[in-house]
């Protein structure tokens, strides 16, 4: 025992003396690595060639959240003879989860507002997997409490401790006060506006929003300038406004619409028996909780770790070239429709005959860390919640797996870091996301949440790191209004789309919805 | 041999009066082991007469072993005599620190107690015997014995002057040992000094012997904290008899004579003088109602207090009882003095522990049962909040039988008015009919609970025998409730808003400060 101890002392003290006050590593990896396969498509050059065939009759491209909705409603149906292709090794698209001794937790996508009315279908599916449990006397919906954020929902570290809530407003001047007080006005109002039209200024799916050209003008100027006219230009509205739009959008004050921005604050139109305007649904897994519960039935049709190389269009026959990405095999698989349900910048690649688009479509990269901790470190103010933002703080901040835990004294747990990259050129960004190595990304973890845990790096076991170079849609100025997004509504039988990238927005229920009614839509022409 | 022989008469280059200290050091140390032990079992056995009666009996007898043991020791008296206070300055010393970790491990504190105790006394027993014959020869005999034996009794009295008025209150029984422990081993290497000329070995062994010994004692009189947690005597307005600290929650207990107190976290959980009150309160009001039920579950309660009252009814077949903490219902089923609390309800047949959070205990379908009892910590901390949301009330119901009823400790409705009703709220929104009621249990104040159910219930009470506080006429005094204590609007207490936890904060604040 004591000679053991005395040989790992004395194998160490080299590494000491030579690493000087180098910190140690930490273990981890740079984790989806599908990325790889992705670059097939990209490198150009010819393509694997099938060598075998199969048949079915619906092929459904892509089990993020839209696939795997079409696939869902396809399988209520008759038309239950699909297959589901995906690249990566499990379902789920930007909603995957990983899982590992300590907890479940996110990759990705990890909470969705309350559903309001215009939220029809993401509401029915909520009724069926018991997520809404009944309504109450005035039909409001009931809501599993298990899965309703758990209290306090988020914390702020603002003057060198937490707060509750996420909106900095500590020892504001009279002034700011006012801009926040106009600024929530304004909010109030658009949340219950009507267009000129009758339909809700704001709301979600987005395309169920008013027509009003006069709102519909809010989409051509950016959330920063539109702040600038109405005079909300104080730091910490500023702040708020921004980080929203990042947390959202993937994209600052200064690069999204204000129509992108305004309908953050103000389409939820939740009517909650259980649970206010602002609380989220979530899970340990975020939200692939709710990719379990869409793929419940349908898993033995979903392929994963298949690569969709291109499709082409025959008659009334669609023939989907896919590679198993661990054979290195390509089997030409025929069906007689095909919901496209991949990111729509893959899509014009694979997807046989599809015209040029109007516009570029821009991506913004994220980054998802997480970090396996011995403990999430006290630190003063608040006690720990949901969602840890750090007012003006380089990353989104992170959310904590074990927050919706029942077990009273979890001490271990897993805690996710979402940071996107907004300074340069997305295509840069992407670029330098590469050359970075897992030291480098955890260096940059710690920094991003040095202010309230500057031991971090010592209660990390471990750090996992995500790199989405394209992880959601950004709605630029003229995108939700202009010609390219509506050119992605277009589509011709037998290839049917459904991505929350023709949406404009990067949401559940706009992905969901759109699966949807893809299917359908594909069911009413099959039959 | 020829050592012994050259010099005929030990201590012939010593002065008497370091002859005559040691004998007085011996007798004040062996008395100081005694009236540690005696007090030390009434701290933590209570009942301080017959403890200590008992403990300076078997000491006694003890000693009277010893001193018959010592005609068999020849030979080499004066390192014998050593050893035997080294071995005194070892286990007095260490005696007090000993007990009190023990208290907590062993099923039955008086097997470790007495073996101490006689391990002392025979030992102590054994010393003057020792020294009279070590000393024969120098001293005409008679003016040994009187010497001795003065200096023995005047050494018990400074001991017994010493003991309640300097040593507890300043140094606490733990240090006290440690410091007498180490007068002991000073007398062992006096000896060794002054007799060096007369011991049969080079008295190397003796020596390292005597040193660690004494290192071992510097060291405890230091750490003595450690063992009992010093600040606790402080924190607590009784003596610490015993305090863990579990990955839940730090369990102390303290006595004063017969008032033995359960704190979890610094919180009283109970006082063995009024908690009968409590527990029948919590217990009866609801049970003695129920004609049909048999199956009882019971959550926190590790205490085994309510498991107590409800074996009082002879048709209940099984108790669940689930609390969080091994170490609580480990402590409350072997344990003597705790088990005396409970009467043993642990280990009664009917009575299944497990040890699980509640809420993830319950995710698994359970029961169904006929009588559910929540004794859990007041809604104190987010953790705690949980176990009083709609959620779990809905988890529990899938567990209970179409006619059972529950009832909640829903702590002070005099001190934490809201967070009361906001209990009765949250069940009422859960689908119960709650009946709310109040006892007074001095050591706590006005305390609350809310007993509730699907169907209206059974309005005859069929008490068991024995109890001390309610009968049907209290029942109906508990059932109402004056004007300062009465129903106010609250809030649903849900896990995505914890009202109760916020209301508990800022009631309790507002009565404290
Ligand atoms: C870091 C991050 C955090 C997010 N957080 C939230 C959130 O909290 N709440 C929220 O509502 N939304 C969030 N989003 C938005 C998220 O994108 C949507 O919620 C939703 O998951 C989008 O689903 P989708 O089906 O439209 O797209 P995707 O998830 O992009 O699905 C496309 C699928 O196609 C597969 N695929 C791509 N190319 C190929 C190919 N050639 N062959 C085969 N398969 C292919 C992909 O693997 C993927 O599974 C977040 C996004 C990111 C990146």
């Amino acid at each position: 025992m004591k000679r053991r101890r005395f040989l790992q002392a004395t194998a160490s003290a080299p590494a000491l003396i030579l690493g000087g006050c180098k910190a140690q590593t930490i273990t981890g990896s740079i984790v989806g690595g599908a990325q790889r396969s992705g670059h097939i498509l990209r490198q150009g050059g010819p393509l694997p060639t099938p060598s075998r065939t199969e048949k079915t009759d619906v092929l459904i491209l892509g089990a993020g959240i839209a696939g795997l909705a079409a696939a869902r409603q396809l399988n209520a149906g008759k038309h239950s003879n699909f297959l589901v292709l995906d690249l990566e090794g499990q379902p789920g698209g930007n909603s995957q989860g990983g899982s590992n001794e300590v907890a479940a937790y996110p990759w990705g996508a990890h909470y969705v507002p309350l559903p309001g009315p215009d939220c029809r279908e993401v509401r029915e599916f909520f009724g069926e997997i018991g997520l809404i449990k009944g309504h109450d006397a005035a039909g409001r919906p009931i809501y599993d409490e298990l899965s309703l954020c758990a209290d306090p929902q988020e914390r702020i570290f603002i003057h060198g401790q937490w707060e509750e809530g996420i909106v900095p407003n500590v020892g504001l001047t009279d002034a700011e006060l006012a801009q926040f007080q106009s600024f929530n006005a304004e909010m109030d109002h658009w949340r219950t506006a009507k267009g000129s039209d009758g339909l809700p200024a704001f709301t979600l799916p987005a395309d169920r929003s008013s027509r009003d050209p006069d709102l519909l003008a809010l989409d051509l100027q950016t959330m920063g300038d539109w702040m600038t006219t109405k005079g909300w230009t104080c730091e910490p509205l500023r702040w708020l406004v921004d980080y929203s739009c990042r947390d959202d959008f993937g994209g600052t004050v200064d690069q999204v619409s204000a129509w992108a921005g305004i309908h953050y604050f103000a389409s939820r139109h939740s009517d909650t028996a259980n649970a206010d305007r602002e609380t989220m649904l979530t899970w340990p897994e975020g939200n692939a909780w709710l990719v379990k519960k869409l793929a419940e039935h349908t898993t033995d049709r979903i392929r994963t770790h298949t690569l969709v190389l291109r499709t082409t269009t025959e008659g009334r026959q669609v023939h989907v070239d896919a590679l198993d990405v661990r054979t290195g095999e390509t089997t030409r698989i025929t069906a007689k429709a095909v919901v496209c349900a991949l990111p729509r910048f893959i899509a014009q690649r694979v997807i046989g005959g599809l015209q040029h688009l109007p516009g570029p479509l821009t991506y913004s990269p994220w980054i998802v860390a997480n970090l396996t901790l011995d403990e999430l470190p006290p630190s003063p103010g608040a006690l720990p919640a949901w969602d840890s933002v750090v007012y003006r703080g380089p990353s989104l901040g992170y959310v904590n797996s074990s927050h919706q835990s029942l077990h009273p004294v979890p001490r271990r747990t897993v805690i996710t870091q979402y940071d996107t990259l907004c300074d340069a050129p997305p295509a840069k960004s992407r670029e330098w996301m590469l050359t970075q190595t897992h030291e480098q990304w955890c260096e940059r973890v710690f920094r991003s949440l040095a202010a309230p845990h500057p031991n971090l790096r010592q209660h990390t076991q471990r750090l996992d790191i995500w790199l989405w170079g394209h992880g959601m849609i950004r709605p630029e100025p003229g995108f939700i209004t202009g010609t390219t997004r509506a050119a992605m509504q277009n589509y011709q039988p037998p290839v049917f789309f459904a991505h929350s990238d023709m949406s404009g927005l990067s949401l559940f229920e706009e992905a969901y919805t759109r699966g949807v009614h893809a299917a359908s839509d594909l069911t009413q022409w099959l039959t | 041999m020829s050592d012994d022989d050259s010099s005929p008469t030990p201590f012939a280059n010593a002065r008497p009066w370091l002859l005559l200290l040691s004998v007085f050091a011996i007798a004040t140390c062996g008395l100081v082991y005694e009236l540690i032990a005696g007090t030390l079992a009434s701290y933590l056995l209570g009942d301080s007469v017959t403890q200590f009666s008992t403990i300076i009996g078997v000491y006694l007898f003890a000693m009277g072993v010893g001193s018959y043991l010592s005609r068999y020791i020849t030979g080499d008296l004066i390192s014998f005599f050593i050893r035997v206070e080294f071995l005194i300055a070892l286990v007095g010393g260490c005696s007090a620190a000993f007990l009190f970790l023990m208290f907590g491990y062993a099923a039955s504190f008086r097997i470790p107690l007495y073996t101490v105790v006689v391990l002392i006394g025979c030992l102590v027993g054994m010393e003057i015997p020792l020294l009279l014959r070590i000393l024969e020869g120098r001293f005409a005999f008679k003016d040994l014995v009187s010497n001795v034996f003065s200096f023995d009794y005047i050494g018990a009295l400074l001991a017994s002057l010493l003991f309640p008025l300097v040593l507890v209150p300043r140094l606490g029984l733990v240090r006290s040992a440690f410091v007498f422990g180490l007068i002991n081993a000073g007398v062992g290497m006096l000896a060794l000094v002054m007799l060096k000329h007369h011991l049969k070995t080079s008295g190397r062994g003796l020596w390292i012997t005597g040193c660690a010994t004494s290192a071992l004692l510097v060291l405890g009189i230091i750490k003595a904290d450690v063992v009992t947690e010093w600040g606790e005597y402080a924190a607590f307005p009784d003596p610490v008899i015993y305090a863990e600290s579990t990955p839940y929650q730090r369990i102390v207990l303290t006595r004063r004579r017969d008032d033995l107190r359960l704190y979890l976290n610094g919180n009283l959980q109970f006082s063995s003088r009024d908690e009968y009150r409590y527990h029948e309160a919590l217990v009866h009001l609801g049970l003695s109602r129920l004609p049909e039920a048999r199956r009882v579950l019971i959550l926190g309660g590790g205490d085994g207090l309510a498991a107590r009252e409800v074996l009082r009814y002879p048709r209940i077949e099984s108790i669940t009882l689930v609390d969080l903490d091994p170490a609580m219902t480990q402590l409350f089923t072997t344990q003597e003095m705790l088990r005396q609390q409970n009467a043993s309800a642990l280990l009664s047949p009917k009575v299944r522990v497990e040890n699980q959070d509640a809420f993830t205990w319950l995710d698994t379908p359970r029961g169904p049962f006929d009588y559910v009892i929540i004794d859990f910590p007041d809604p104190s901390n987010f953790s705690l909040g949980k176990l009083y949301s709609t959620t779990f009330y809905q988890r529990l119901a899938k567990a209970m039988s179409p006619n059972a009823a529950l009832v909640v400790q829903s702590t002070s409705p005099y001190v934490a008015r809201r967070s009361f009703w906001c209990v009765d709220a949250t069940l009422r929104s859960c689908g119960f009919q709650t009946q709310p009621y109040h006892a007074l249990v001095p050591s706590f104040g006005e305390w609350g609970f809310i007993l509730a159910a699907r169907q209206s219930m059974n309005e005859e009470p069929a008490l068991p025998e024995g109890l001390r506080f309610v009968t049907a006429e209290v029942i109906r005094q508990l059932l109402h409730f004056p004007p300062d204590m009465a129903r106010v609007d609250t809030e649903i207490n849900r896990l995505n808003n914890q009202a109760l936890v916020r209301y508990f904060d800022e009631d309790w604040a507002a009565y404290l400060h």
